[in-house]
């Protein structure tokens, strides 16, 4: 990477391909040891916002974690083309209930 | 619950009286920003889940609409067509400070006018609506890592400052309150047993006249 990247996206090469077009760094990357490491070097590069697809978000929840508390990067999961599996909104759902106790925001459409 | 050892000294009371009045204030001042950050947190979180609704719904129509485009064309020529890179999309970062927690703020910047970085000749009408639809997605997905960022960490830090107030609310006070009851208890027996050895004394004094 010669340039830096501040929006990187990183998931299978059919989800993140359209992210080039509208200028985003782009990792084909869908094992979850290298998607780890990979996420710890944007880290270090400043990179200011990782999006990844939600099978790689699953399986990297060690660097997830890790970023979570501190303010950069921001690791997002964004649904693949394959659709959205719900991986995100279980990390909405938990958040809610690791802060308040209780789920309150899905309770009420469920 | 583990008791405190203390010396019961008078010197030992005013120490503990002045732990405990901060240990009081510690736990108002904490339970103040707990509710404030909840308060906070049930606004941000109803946000996120709302940008994460439409970010998913969206996202995958574009992503759908690439698929196809993929379909239509063959694999080198969408390669061709985004191999040469966009100008990088750059965010500029700013923090804020919110009850002295650092929240990242987010802002894409990007020029009012989308264009494609690729020629209209090789690729099909699917990846330019695929693509334009992507972009159109961008600053909501933007936002929506904004969002979700400042989530996570409220989260935490309720979930901290809950078991701080707690920890100070059922733990520090009482155990304080327990020790300062226990000397209170020592210095007034100390104190009754001085009055009754003098009215002793005095007795034998009056008994020897």
């Amino acid at each position: 990477m010669d340039k830096r990247t501040d929006i990187a996206m990183i998931g299978d090469r059919d989800s993140v391909l359209i992210g080039k077009a509208v200028g985003l760094g782009v990792f084909d990357e869908t094992d979850g040891e290298r998607a780890n490491k990979l996420i710890y070097r944007l880290a270090r590069e400043g990179c200011k916002v990782i999006f990844l697809t939600e099978p790689v978000y699953a399986q990297c929840s060690e660097a997830i974690n890790k970023f979570k508390t501190e303010t950069f990067p921001a690791i997002i999961p964004i649904p693949d083309s394959h659709g959205p599996s719900g991986v995100a909104m279980a990390a909405i759902k938990a958040n809610v209930e690791k802060a308040i106790g209780a789920d309150i925001l899905f309770s009420e459409d469920k | 619950m583990a008791q405190l050892q203390v010396k019961p000294t008078r010197m030992e009371l005013t120490n503990l009286k002045k732990k405990r009045k901060v240990a009081a204030r510690g736990h108002k001042l904490m339970k103040d920003k707990r509710d404030e950050m909840v308060r906070r947190f049930i606004a941000y979180a109803r946000r996120n889940k709302e940008l994460r609704e439409q970010v998913e719904q969206k996202l995958s129509a574009a992503m759908g609409q690439f698929v196809l485009a993929r379909a239509e064309m063959s694999g080198e020529a969408i390669e061709e067509a985004l191999a040469y890179p966009a100008r990088p999309a750059t965010v500029s970062v700013d923090t804020q400070h919110v009850l002295s927690l650092k929240m990242p703020k987010l802002s894409l910047e990007t020029s009012d006018t989308f264009d494609y970085p690729y020629g209209f000749m090789n690729t099909s009408a699917e990846l330019d609506s695929a693509v334009s639809a992507f972009a159109e997605v961008l600053p909501m997905l933007i936002e929506l890592a904004e969002v979700e960022k400042i989530c996570n960490s409220l989260a935490d830090e309720i979930e901290k400052t809950r078991r701080r107030v707690n920890a100070l609310e059922y733990v520090m006070i009482p155990q304080f309150d327990e020790a300062i009851r226990e000397i209170k208890m020592k210095l007034d027996e100390n104190d009754r047993g001085n009055t009754t050895r003098l009215m002793k004394t005095k007795e034998m004094l009056a008994n020897r006249e």
